[in-house]
């Protein structure tokens, strides 16, 4: 029994460990300084999609290279917890990839356009099916069509594999393609894009959809009604499965956050990063 | 009283004030966790009725539902199932462990199961993404092989070494002159082992496996990985469902803090909490009960 006190005061130890790591976790803090005269200073705050992060690193670091008296601090958390901190002042900058939030609407925040966030869907390699119309891709994720048999692929249970309740990309399927009509809960789901699409690869039979930067060999990419994911297809409003990655801001933006944001969405940083991130250019989305 | 034994006690009490601070430390962390928790857990009632979240299923955040009965049939399932498999396998294990190996075999196998506990369970989970989904799914001709059964049976390997370890310290710790005994009064080893060392080991085997059960509740990585988290009301041990823990992993970093959908997520991590905490107390129990005084 002896023993049994050892794992006691191990589990403890475990507990403070772990305790002292949650604290430890924060948003990315990095400081650069250049040769480059610096009009602008402060602190720059944003949390929010984690679908933009990679985008906004490279922001920031070339950011940087003109302003040295600016310091970024970027962490991430998901489209509705940006969307919240921004409101609640806590952070400067509220990334999302998603509308806002009805209970948020009049606490004075302002949409900064980003941009486009295109998705796909996409299936196991054995599935025998290339395009599916809108229709079809409703009563597949609303569980009324649980064969691939009924939309001309061969007998075969669908299983879909998508993202949490809480995620913003499963907030813009639920909008674009379906329209307010709600997913079945008889789906597997995992927490990020790549856990998604490592799934669908292992699983015969599986559907799901991911950022468009995702899709890669180990899966086969669906088209939409027809029409296969391009940005020249998304421009030309063919293609409509995307959403506007946005900043928020609690009223006009000032200083070093309108510094920064002017920054992100100028053409000469769009033109330069956007499209080899996966992402579409604001000047490349469909006039709405 | 010479310079030397100064120091000496002064160097006493600076020692005895360490250990102090270092136990009241630990002591104030997890007073503090429990008292954040549930402070942030509790809220959720002024939003959502207790009745709702412990007996509906219905878990639809949009919507303003919160049943979480899913998830708690979800944690009781797994971790019963991997008790049904892991318990009886590792009590086993102990036996074999504690009583029957030769020594040099005890040499190598007492290292490995301590390696073993050292796994983390990322590990076991990737191991069950990649390899055991789908087998699962060839074998019994699944669509999916994610789900409870999948759950259940990586849980139960982790917690093998758990239960044996513990079990078979109670066993170990089981006096030489029972056995002595026993056997001189003309019973085979076996019947030893059955009536003798295994009554009187008992205790120490409960407690293996109700903490076991502990690791099994609480276990998040691996789980979430192959139980497929979806809020709905397993079908079969084939069709995927969500437990406590992995709801809680899926869903807390996309969910605002504060918001009724977030309490919610920590009145769920309390009552992994209290059902620990349970265990434990169970554990204590048992312990302090000696099934032969000598």
């Amino acid at each position: 029994m002896k023993n049994l006190f050892k794992k006691t005061g191990l589990m403890a130890m475990a507990l403070v460990l772990g305790a002292s790591m949650f604290a430890g976790c924060g948003g990315t803090q990095d400081k650069k300084a250049t040769s480059t005269a610096a009009k602008v200073e402060g602190k720059v705050t944003a949390s929010g999609s984690t679908a933009l992060l990679p985008l906004l690193k490279v922001g920031q670091e070339e950011f940087y290279k003109l302003h040295d008296k600016v310091t970024i601090n970027l962490s991430g958390g998901g489209s509705f917890t940006g969307q919240k901190q921004v409101a609640s002042g806590s952070v400067d900058i509220g990334n999302s990839d998603v509308a806002l939030a009805s209970d948020l609407a009049g606490k004075g925040l302002v949409q900064h356009n980003l941009v486009g966030i295109p998705f796909v869907f996409i299936v196991n390699k054995d599935v025998n099916v290339d395009s599916l119309t809108d229709k079809q891709y409703v009563d597949i994720l609303t569980g009324k069509i649980t064969n691939w048999q009924e939309v001309g692929g061969k007998n075969q249970k669908i299983t879909i594999i998508h993202r949490a309740k809480s995620s913003g990309s499963r907030a813009t399927i639920a909008t674009v393609v379906l329209q307010g009509k709600e997913f079945t809960n008889d789906a597997i789901i995992q927490d990020s894009n790549g856990a998604v699409r490592s799934a669908i690869a292992t699983t015969p039979g599986a559907i799901g959809y991911v950022d468009a930067a995702y899709a890669d060999k180990s899966i086969k990419v669906l088209k939409f009604n027809g029409v296969a994911y391009s940005i020249q297809a998304v421009s030309e409003g063919k293609y409509p499965v995307y959403t506007t990655g946005r900043m928020f801001t609690k009223g006009e933006a000032k200083g070093a956050v309108k510094a920064f944001i002017d920054y992100v969405t100028s053409d000469a940083f769009q033109n330069k990063n956007v499209e080899s991130k996966g992402f579409i250019p604001l000047t490349k989305l469909p006039k709405k | 009283m010479n310079k030397y034994n100064v120091s000496r006690i002064r160097n006493n009490k600076l020692v005895y004030w360490l250990f102090i601070s270092a136990a009241s430390v630990l002591g104030l962390i997890i007073v503090a966790l429990l008292i954040f928790i549930s402070q942030q857990g509790l809220q959720t009632f002024r939003d959502v009725s207790p009745i709702e979240f412990f007996f509906s299923s219905n878990w639809n955040p949009d919507a303003n539902k919160f049943g979480a009965l899913i998830f708690i049939i979800g944690s009781l399932a797994v971790t019963v199932f991997s008790i049904l498999v892991g318990g009886p396998l590792g009590v086993l294990g102990a036996i074999f462990l504690a009583k029957l190996a030769p020594r040099w075999m005890r040499n190598i196998l007492q290292p490995a199961i301590n390696l073993y506990m050292a796994i983390p369970s990322v590990v076991y989970g990737f191991i069950g993404l990649t390899v055991i989904v789908p087998a699962v799914r060839n074998i019994f001709g699944v669509a999916s092989g994610f789900g409870i059964f999948t759950a259940s049976f990586i849980l139960a390997i982790m917690i093998l070494p758990t239960v044996i370890s513990i079990a078979a310290d109670a066993l170990t710790a089981v006096p030489q002159v029972l056995e002595e005994g026993s056997i001189a009064l003309g019973a085979t080893y076996w019947q030893t082992i059955w009536h003798i060392v295994l009554p009187t080991a008992l205790p120490g085997i409960i407690t293996g496996i109700v903490l076991g059960m502990a690791r099994a509740i609480g276990e998040t990585m691996a789980v979430q990985m192959v139980i497929g988290n979806t809020p709905q009301l397993a079908k079969s041990l084939f069709s995927p469902t969500s437990t406590l823990p992995s709801e809680i992993v899926v869903e807390m970093g996309n969910t605002p803090f504060g918001s009724v959908w977030g309490n919610s997520l920590f009145l769920m991590a309390l009552v992994l909490l209290i059902i620990s905490i349970f265990m434990i107390v169970i554990v204590r129990k048992i312990s302090s009960y000696k099934a032969v005084k000598i």
